[in-house]
């Protein structure tokens, strides 16, 4: 889009670059495939969980494709934005943050197509929490299995949390399966991540995630799997935590 | 409304009997929708214009009721009973409602109350715009967006373009979406008779040779004829002056009904079929006619039409809610999936029906007398076809089971 260029300080070659990384992103069908997928069902799970948890009101057709609004949402490591974007448009007040600023301009550039609102922001938690930060709702999807000091950045995201606030951990678990199923099958066999994605060792156990979360005064709410059923080509909730699953913690 | 037509979430081609309900069903659920239409409203509920009746299945009924459009339609007649005979055999396949439970198969409904009462339910949504007549010089779709640019010379943009525009769809066409099919070389010839005795609410369908002569209940001692001919004699009968027209009428029709008489135009129709290799493409959906076209020997064209339009409002109002693009590929990916199978499925039922009852072999005669009769005695195999009569076959879609978006 036009305006994107305006800013002086960015090269619009480079605007041109992140545009052609943002349609890689978003392609439906390419790299991201696999997230693309488990999209709806993570989103689904927010969603539900949020509503019940604040007791919003959704009976009226419009406040439903919108029941989000007046929540100030955070979003660590916010990619290309795949989770911001629907979040923005559920009403949230978003902000994205992401440690690479090639995804932020990725993810600025998508959003400015897309027509919607997001704060996008290239930091990390810890300067977040520093700088003073409060949320509503904090989403910690598919990061923690690739932060080097899981401690101080749960202990961060916890103090941006507002009390009666929610935060939400997606990660793997660390079991046989998921070393089966995350790391041989998505990696080496399906090919839907690249070699290397993820590092078996540093996934953590619900239990560890729980005592994590715990440790810094949130309370856990709810524990759910995810499961990918190959025939349907679609991933479901469920209650086997063996691969992926999120938690739900809620600050007191 | 000039000035302010810039941005909504759906863009609606075509407002016919799929297009207005799909625009009702996702607008009423909340999102901003927009319906191009050619012609002129108030020509579109003029008898004279479509002067056909659509039976309305069952199915296709819970989704006008979830959909507040029910309550608008001024005369519906309730059909109680089908009745399919064959030809000048004596076995015939009787369907009673009563089998199913108490409610009717389907209501036999003429298409401009449809249209009188679809524009009066849309008229009721503030998120709802129709823009009639109204023309598109040029459609671009792209990864972000659908823009849709008007002879008017207005502009709108969109996340989703869905072409309800027929069975000639042009939007498919330039979307390079190729659609296979035959023409019959048959013609429906369609009429209303007003008749002397009372219909009770029951359909008649007869496999004639030149093809099925159904009688379909309408409002007080009416009902719609649709009498199917080989084309060329189709030409010569629609030709025929009155009195002779009556006459080969009333041959076929016989005088269960006492004294006929024909009332308002005569129409032809021709009989093809197509089916579009694909119902989506990049930000596009095809519903409808714009998908697929059948022999209207079951009448299943326009409850076919309403399961599309169940199938994508839901798909599409579940993404809405998931904060999702609802032009995304995965929506569209999901449409697909349900809908085309389905009816690739009730085409090949009812084109082979066609065949099978225009066939005039002696043995194959014989077979489907015998058939029809043995469908009758047997309960399950009867019990599908008249689940299928009512269109509540398949993994149905919220909408087709009355319940809410």
């Amino acid at each position: 889009m036009d305006n994107t260029v305006k800013a002086k300080s960015v090269d619009p070659a480079e605007i041109a670059n992140f545009a052609a990384m943002a349609d890689e992103w978003w392609d439906e069908n390419g790299k991201f495939k696999p997230l693309h997928k488990f999209n709806p069902i993570r989103i689904g799970y927010i969603r539900d969980t949020v509503i019940d948890h604040f007791r919003l009101q959704t009976d009226d057709a419009i406040v439903k494709l919108k029941p989000f609004q007046g929540l100030r949402i955070l979003d660590i490591g916010c990619g290309g934005g795949l989770l911001s974007e629907p979040m923005a448009r559920l009403g949230a007040d978003v902000v994205a943050a992401d440690a690479s600023e090639k995804n932020i301009q990725i993810a600025k550039v998508h959003a400015e197509k897309s027509g919607l609102q997001i704060d996008y922001r290239h930091t990390t938690a810890e300067d977040l929490a520093d700088a003073g930060e409060q949320f509503d709702v904090i989403l910690n999807m598919e990061v923690i299995e690739h932060v080097a000091d899981i401690e101080g950045f749960i202990e961060a995201c916890s103090t941006m949390l507002k009390p009666g606030g929610i935060m939400f951990i997606a990660t793997l678990n660390r079991t046989a399966k998921s070393f089966a199923f995350a790391i041989v099958g998505a990696e080496y066999v399906l090919r839907w991540l690249p070699k290397g994605t993820h590092n078996w060792k540093k996934f953590l156990k619900p239990s560890e995630v729980a005592r994590l979360v715990r440790n810094n005064n949130l309370s856990v709410r709810d524990i759910s799997g995810a499961t990918y059923n190959p025939f349907e080509n679609r991933w479901h909730l469920s209650m086997d935590l063996s691969v992926n699953y999120m938690i739900a913690a809620a600050k007191l | 409304m000039t000035g302010k037509l810039n941005k909504v979430d759906v863009l609606v081609v075509g407002g016919g009997l799929n297009g207005l309900p799909f625009a009702i069903a996702v607008a009423s659920a909340g999102l901003d929708v927009l319906v191009l239409e050619r012609e002129e409203p108030t020509h579109l509920v003029d008898a004279e214009f479509d002067g056909r009746v659509s039976a309305i299945a069952h199915a296709s009924r819970n989704l006008f009721r979830a959909c507040g459009i029910w309550d608008h339609v001024k005369a519906a007649e309730p059909m109680l009973d089908i009745r399919i005979t064959d030809g000048p055999s004596n076995f015939f396949l009787h369907y009673d409602h009563r089998q199913l439970g108490d409610e009717p198969f389907g209501h036999m409904v003429e298409n401009r109350h449809l249209r009188q009462a679809l524009y009066a339910r849309a008229a009721e949504i503030p998120t709802l715009t129709i823009k009639a007549p109204a023309e598109y010089s040029e459609i671009v779709r792209d990864c972000s967006g659908v823009t849709a640019h008007l002879v008017s010379g207005e502009a709108v943009t969109a996340r989703l373009i869905v072409a309800a525009d027929g069975r000639n769809s042009p939007i498919r066409k330039q979307a390079g979406i190729k659609s296979v099919g035959w023409s019959y070389d048959q013609m429906g010839i369609v009429c209303t008779i007003a008749h002397e005795k009372p219909h009770h609410g029951v359909a008649q369908e007869r496999f004639l040779k030149p093809g099925p002569f159904a009688i379909l209940p309408m409002t007080g001692n009416r009902s719609s004829l649709v009498w199917t001919e080989q084309t060329e004699r189709a030409k010569v009968i629609m030709a025929l002056p009155e009195p002779e027209f009556h006459r080969e009428m009333t041959k076929r029709f016989g005088d269960y009904l006492g004294d006929l008489k024909v009332v308002g135009p005569r129409w032809g129709y021709p009989l093809n079929l197509h089916q579009a290799e694909r119902y989506a493409d990049l930000r596009l959906a095809l519903i409808g006619d714009a998908a697929h076209g059948m022999h209207p020997i079951a009448g299943q064209g326009l409850n076919l039409g309403l399961r599309d339009v169940a199938a994508l409002a839901e798909v599409v109002i579940d993404a809405a809610r998931l904060g999702q693009d609802i032009g995304g590929g995965t929506v569209l990916e999901d449409y697909q999936r349900w809908r085309r199978l389905d009816s690739v499925v009730l085409l090949a039922i009812t084109d082979g029906l066609n065949r099978l009852f225009t066939n005039n072999v002696v043995p194959i005669r014989i077979a489907r007398d015998v058939g029809l009769a043995a469908v009758n005695r047997m309960p399950k195999l009867k019990g599908l076809f008249m689940e299928h009569a009512r269109g509540t076959v398949g993994k149905m879609p919220r909408l087709l089971r009355g319940e809410a978006l």
